[in-house]
């Protein structure tokens, strides 16, 4: 078995003047699968994904991508990996290209590489007729589609998405599942929450349910619905925590 | 590549905010404008701008005349007669209606009292010298002097020169009729106007100096004092666009992306200081091009740029650097945007009060004197006087550069250990 992608080992970290979110979690995320982390609100999905990617700092244990010790100043390890936050993370004045153009600076591409990456990723998310209007003034679908080519501009090896379809129309949620795999299927490593467990099943390989700072539940999605004998994740998720899972968008 | 990128973006947003744009820009030009053109009338000298005074004369003798002609010579006043039936009543009415601050009362004995006067004061410099004279009794002037009726609103410094200048034409008045009644006791014979003029006017004047860095002497008129004053407040209020703009990229969820990427945070900053720096350059230049270019057309001043250009340039490059560090401060620290814009505004105006650009520092009470030297607005002043009003050079102006460059380092130092301890370099 290959380098994974992702390992944590006894990781220990709470917010300021709160009790402990996670002590002693461990995950591995194998390089270039498509991985869930589900759990309700609060679970610590979000909290995860700042501390894998630096956003946060860890007090004890370990988290490392591609076998780099993720630290919070470690900045020559940002160009490994994409992220897609949860809320919109750009400049809405600005269009979709000199949005692009920006964050493509910032991670590194020439102004050459960027242009050119732009004008793909715009063309693939549908978005290439709107490229010179400011992106404050595009739909919820369209922002998001900007929201996730930002993410990826810079081709990473792994890219984190915290609930990428949030308020999304079927049709948007579909193209950007069917972008998702593609770019995985390229040998991009997907780690991705969200609230839709259809959308979950439709997605990912391999699940981790989170409850409380804790994983409860980790193994390939197939396995795991039999193993429970459970017919949907929905079912599987409430089997295990007793609790209802809000749904946005049902 | 970064930089030039960040730079770019930090201009297309700077661009598209019209509001943050119209109070970078259009306030400053409306601010020059309005109180340059108030403050004009002002700065004018008094030989152009005369004050309006009532003159109520209910004395018929020669010295009221002679008092009035004095006190028309003295330049600063254009006289308006009111009736001597008047009463003190229609007096008021009257300065009331036409906006009058003064007016002078000639009581009806006053020619008699001066006559009076001069012959007793005559007498007794005549006794002095041990020729016949009359050294009777002394006459008092209590109840008959002329009177000066005065707004209690008009400021004390303008009331106490108006008086002064008053005082004077009486006893003018006074002086000419002791010399006339002298000269008539000696010679028996009525003195010459001529002579009496001669003798009156011909004393010493004070030498006025000037005190300059070395230039020419720049009249102070409005334009050279407001132009350079709100060109600094105008380049410390880009606090509204520049610190809620920090504020802006720190709460929304642009700033969490850029902490993932592999670019340190600093290069934001620096992007922000040299976009802003250009628009503080750019301010200066319009407001300056405007005071030129533009006031004599409206009938106001021209500006007269110093003869250091270098200097002008990097004064205002330090001055555009210090006010742009602090916008940047004020958005480190605020954690939302109604806090930079409201601290930020109110603060820039504090500094300006205290720096001497509303309300000029000499006439501040001692603690504020102290606390005017923390402003840094205060030191871009001193350094703009020093090179607009007093004709200095840079190296004049050192003292004053010196003290501005410092503050400037100390808000960079501490933007730099704000952000280092919210780890975000």
């Amino acid at each position: 078995m290959g380098q994974p992608a992702v390992s944590i080992t006894n990781l220990g970290f709470s917010y300021p003047s709160q009790p402990a979110l996670f002590a002693g979690l461990g995950l591995e995320i194998a390089d270039g699968i498509r991985f869930g982390l589900f759990g309700p609100n609060g679970a610590g999905k979000t909290s995860l994904m700042h501390l894998m990617t630096g956003i946060l700092s860890y007090e004890r244990g370990s988290i490392e991508l591609f076998g780099h010790r993720v630290k919070r100043k470690n900045k020559s390890l940002n160009s490994l990996f994409g992220l897609v936050p949860q809320d919109y993370s750009f400049y809405e004045e600005l269009t979709p290209v000199e949005n692009l153009e920006f964050f493509g600076a910032w991670s590194g591409l020439s102004s050459r590489e960027t242009r050119r990456r732009a004008k793909e990723l715009l063309e693939v998310m549908n978005l290439w007729e709107v490229r010179n209007k400011a992106v404050g003034q595009f739909s919820g679908g369209m922002k998001r589609k900007v929201n996730l080519a930002i993410g990826v501009i810079h081709q990473p090896r792994i890219l984190f998405l915290d609930e990428p379809t949030v308020g999304v129309d079927v049709n948007t949620r579909h193209d950007l599942i069917r972008y998702l795999i593609e770019l995985n299927s390229k040998g991009t490593t997907l780690v991705y929450t969200s609230h839709q467990l259809d959308e979950a099943e439709e997605l990912c390989q391999r699940i981790a349910l989170m409850d409380k700072g804790k994983i409860i539940a980790c193994d390939d999605t197939g396995v795991l619905l039999a193993k429970y004998g459970q017919q949907d994740l929905e079912a599987l998720f409430l089997n295990l925590t007793g609790t209802g899972f809000p749904h946005p968008t049902k | 590549m970064k930089l030039l990128a960040t730079i770019k973006k930090d201009l297309r947003i700077l661009l598209r905010d019209r509001i943050g744009l119209a109070l970078m820009f259009g306030m400053p030009i409306l601010l020059v404008l309005i109180v340059t053109s108030i403050q004009n009338n002002a700065f004018q000298p008094f030989s152009k701008n005369k004050l309006l005074l009532f003159v109520n004369n209910k004395d018929t003798g020669r010295f009221s005349q002679e008092l009035i002609r004095a006190i028309d010579q003295i330049g600063l006043f254009r006289l308006e007669y009111i009736g001597a039936n008047n009463s003190r009543e229609d007096i008021l009415r009257q300065m009331r209606k036409k906006d009058g601050l003064l007016t002078v009362v000639i009581p009806a004995d006053f020619s008699r009292q001066v006559a009076a006067a001069a012959k007793e004061k005559a007498g007794k410099a005549l006794h002095s010298f041990g020729l016949e004279g009359d050294s009777g009794k002394p006459v008092t002037n209590e109840g008959h002097a002329p009177e000066l009726l005065y707004n209690p609103g008009i400021e004390s410094s303008l009331k106490l020169s108006i008086a002064g200048a008053l005082n004077g034409a009486i006893q003018m008045v006074e002086s000419r009729q002791i010399i006339r009644t002298i000269y008539f006791s000696i010679n028996e014979k009525p003195l010459p106007d001529s002579l009496a003029s001669q003798m009156l006017s011909s004393r010493m004047n004070l030498q006025e100096v000037p005190v300059t860095r070395g230039g020419p002497v720049i009249p102070l008129n409005a334009t050279q004092h407001n132009v350079p004053a709100w060109t600094i407040f105008a380049m410390f209020f880009v606090v509204m666009s520049l610190g809620s703009g920090v504020v802006r990229e720190k709460l929304n969820g642009s700033f969490i992306r850029l902490k993932t990427l592999p670019t340190n945070y600093m290069i934001a900053l620096l992007s922000k200081q040299i976009t802003y720096l250009g628009v503080t350059f750019l301010q200066a230049f319009i407001l300056f091009a405007m005071g030129v270019w533009l006031f004599p057309y409206i009938g106001l001043p021209a500006l007269s740029l110093p003869r250091d250009g270098a200097g002008l340039v990097l004064v205002t490059l330090l001055c555009g650097w210090c006010a742009v560090s602090y916008a940047i401060l004020v958005g480190t620290v605020a954690r939302t945007q109604e806090q930079a814009n409201g601290f930020g505004a109110v603060s820039v105006v504090i500094l300006s009060i205290i720096g001497g650009l509303m309300i000029p520092s000499f006439i501040m009470p001692g603690t504020f004197q102290t606390a005017m030297q923390l402003s840094p607005l205060h030191w871009a002043l001193q350094s703009y006087y020093g090179l607009f009003l007093e004709g200095g050079k840079l190296k004049d102006i050192l003292i004053n550069v010196l003290p501005l460059f410092v503050i400037t380092v100390v808000i960079q130092l501490t933007i730099v250990a704000i952000l280092k301890r919210k780890n975000l370099i």
